[in-house]
């Protein structure tokens, strides 16, 4: 049930869009594809590993330049604007990566709260730091994920699972009006992951966010998203109602691939820096 | 029929004959810069320069430590802490903002692949401000300052303050660039401000390295003071100048001990602030 697709501007909208795995890069990772997202949509996309899951995400998020092909987001090229103007739509989506990007050494509310960076003035992020004003925002985001008692721990004294929801719980508290969750379930246990995708899934349809969020848990994403994209070598092979995905197209998704429910490695934590030696 | 290699020619490391050459060369190009330097360790050794050390050295026990000598050490040794401290302070506030300009890690054009042009020549060029203020030595920068200020501390405090906010700004900017750089990374893809990105992401991962090398420069500074003491900046070095001049050993022993207790002193401090930010 998407919503009438004329009268608005969709929020994402993908034209023979080519792009590169990482900035400054050649070589096309995502080749010819069209997407076109609208506001409050809920989308999952799937593919094997290597497939431009993370690229398109990525990509959505100004974070790579198109090759070729156009990319409009809330009904603008983010590539034709200044780069001050292109930082302001970056204030109006959220990226989580796979890997928390937690600095160690912080605490989990301040680290929480900076996903509301983009909407604080420079003195009242100042004082965050010193002091946190909105703990009671970070506390309810980390409550939803179940991980409220960790509010005033440090981050490098959390556990992967923890550390991903921490990372989760900085979405939630963000005020962007498109998530893009990079396989938010890739460190957490079954009955864990099903909580926190419900969590964002339903924190998305209440605030009218859209959300975009790639997985390996195929199973999760036809049970819990309306709508699936699916990718194979940089191409779109799926779009559409996560019942138009029957088996045999998921096992030519996944063909000369491991078994798609099969866990996925769980990402190395962010090692700290190496210690300086002057 | 050929024989299988031996064990002992299959376990022969291919780098070692490279590691050797490496080695070989190394001592072939250092041999003339010792002929240069005129280094020949056989003159440590000469028994009639070892006698004159002797008396020189022997001079220094026991240290002069009457009182009046004991209150204008005191005094002097205040006079250049609060050199060191004030250049040092001064030095911080230049290196700090040339710095945040010169290190790569915030920049938000960097983000998608190439700096722009502009950022690139305005990053450039303050590199070089530093480089020219920490090349110059703090002794010539001295040198002109007491042309302009006069004899006296104030002369120290601005040498220090430029050669010092040279050093500080490299090193600084070094230090947020081997930082991990996803923390900072992911901050400003999601539209934070630079200094936000920076107080957010990068400082939490490095405020130990910076912590320490700031005070690792000021116990550089108590030293510096004892050149600039040499051309009349005031302080312990001056004190220490006119001590040598008049073969005056005593003195030279007890000024050197309150060198070792201040820079024992900067030891224990950058320790302690260690155990704090890390």
């Amino acid at each position: 049930m998407r919503p009438s697709a004329d009268t608005q501007v969709p929020v994402i909208e993908l034209r023979d869009f080519s792009a590169p795995a990482a900035p400054g890069a050649r070589v096309a990772v995502l080749r010819g594809l069209n997407l076109r997202i609208e506001a409050g949509e809920q989308v999952a996309v799937i593919g094997a590993s290597g497939a431009g899951k993370s690229t398109l995400l990525m990509a959505l998020a100004c974070a790579v330049q198109p090759l070729a092909g156009s990319l409009s987001l809330f009904g603008t090229n983010p590539w034709q604007l200044s780069s001050a103007e292109r930082q302001r739509l970056r204030a109006r989506l959220f990226l989580a990566p796979q890997v928390p990007p937690l600095p160690p050494r912080q605490r989990v509310v301040t680290a929480v709260l900076a996903g509301r960076l983009p909407a604080m003035s420079l003195l009242s992020s100042v004082a965050t730091l010193w002091h946190p004003q909105r703990a009671d925002l970070a506390e309810a985001a980390l409550a939803a994920l179940d991980v409220a008692d960790k509010l005033w721990h440090r981050v490098d004294r959390l556990s992967g699972g923890e550390r991903q929801r921490v990372g989760l719980a900085r979405a939630l508290v963000s005020q962007a009006e498109l998530w893009l969750v990079d396989e938010p379930l890739s460190a957490l246990d079954p009955s864990r992951a099903l909580q926190v995708i419900d969590t964002l899934i339903d924190s998305a349809r209440r605030e009218k966010r859209t959300l975009v969020c790639s997985l390996h848990q195929v199973a999760v994403a036809r049970e819990r998203f309306p709508r699936i994209v699916a990718l194979r070598a940089g191409e779109c092979v799926y779009d559409g109602p996560a019942a138009g995905l029957d088996d045999d197209a998921l096992r030519a998704l996944y063909a000369g691939t491991p078994a798609p429910d099969a866990p996925p490695v769980p990402p190395a934590a962010a090692a700290l820096p190496e210690t300086m030696c002057r | 029929m050929r024989a299988a290699p031996l064990p002992s020619a299959r376990l022969h490391d291919p780098a070692l004959l490279r590691r050797g050459s490496m080695l070989l060369a190394a001592a072939v190009l250092l041999w003339p810069l010792l002929v240069w330097t005129e280094f020949n360790p056989a003159t440590l050794f000469d028994a009639r320069s070892l006698r004159a050390t002797w008396r020189f050295v022997s001079d220094f026990v026991p240290p002069k430590h009457d009182a009046a000598f004991l209150a204008e050490l005191a005094r002097e040794t205040w006079r250049t802490v609060a050199i060191a401290t004030a250049g040092l302070t001064l030095a911080w506030l230049i290196a700090v903002p040339l710095a945040l300009v010169a290190t790569a890690r915030l920049s938000v054009s960097a983000l998608a692949g190439h700096i722009g042009v502009l950022p690139f020549v305005l990053r450039q060029g303050v590199r070089w401000v530093l480089i020219v203020l920490r090349s110059i030595p703090e002794l010539v920068w001295a040198l002109v300052f007491v042309r302009v200020v006069g004899l006296g501390p104030t002369a120290g405090v601005l040498a220090i303050a430029i050669a010092y906010g040279g050093m500080l700004g490299k090193v600084y900017a070094e230090i947020l660039e081997s930082s991990d750089p996803a923390p900072t990374q992911a901050l400003l893809r999601n539209g934070s401000g630079r200094l936000q990105a920076l107080l957010f992401g990068a400082l939490p991962a490095c405020s130990s390295e910076l912590v320490s090398y700031t005070v690792y420069r000021w116990e550089c500074a108590i030293r510096s003071s004892v050149v600039l003491g040499f051309v009349g900046a005031g302080g312990l070095g001056q004190q220490l100048d006119s001590a040598t001049k008049m073969f005056a050993g005593a003195e030279v022993g007890a000024i050197l001990l309150v060198f070792i207790a201040l820079v024992a002193l900067s030891d224990r401090v950058s320790a302690a602030l260690r155990k704090v930010t890390a």
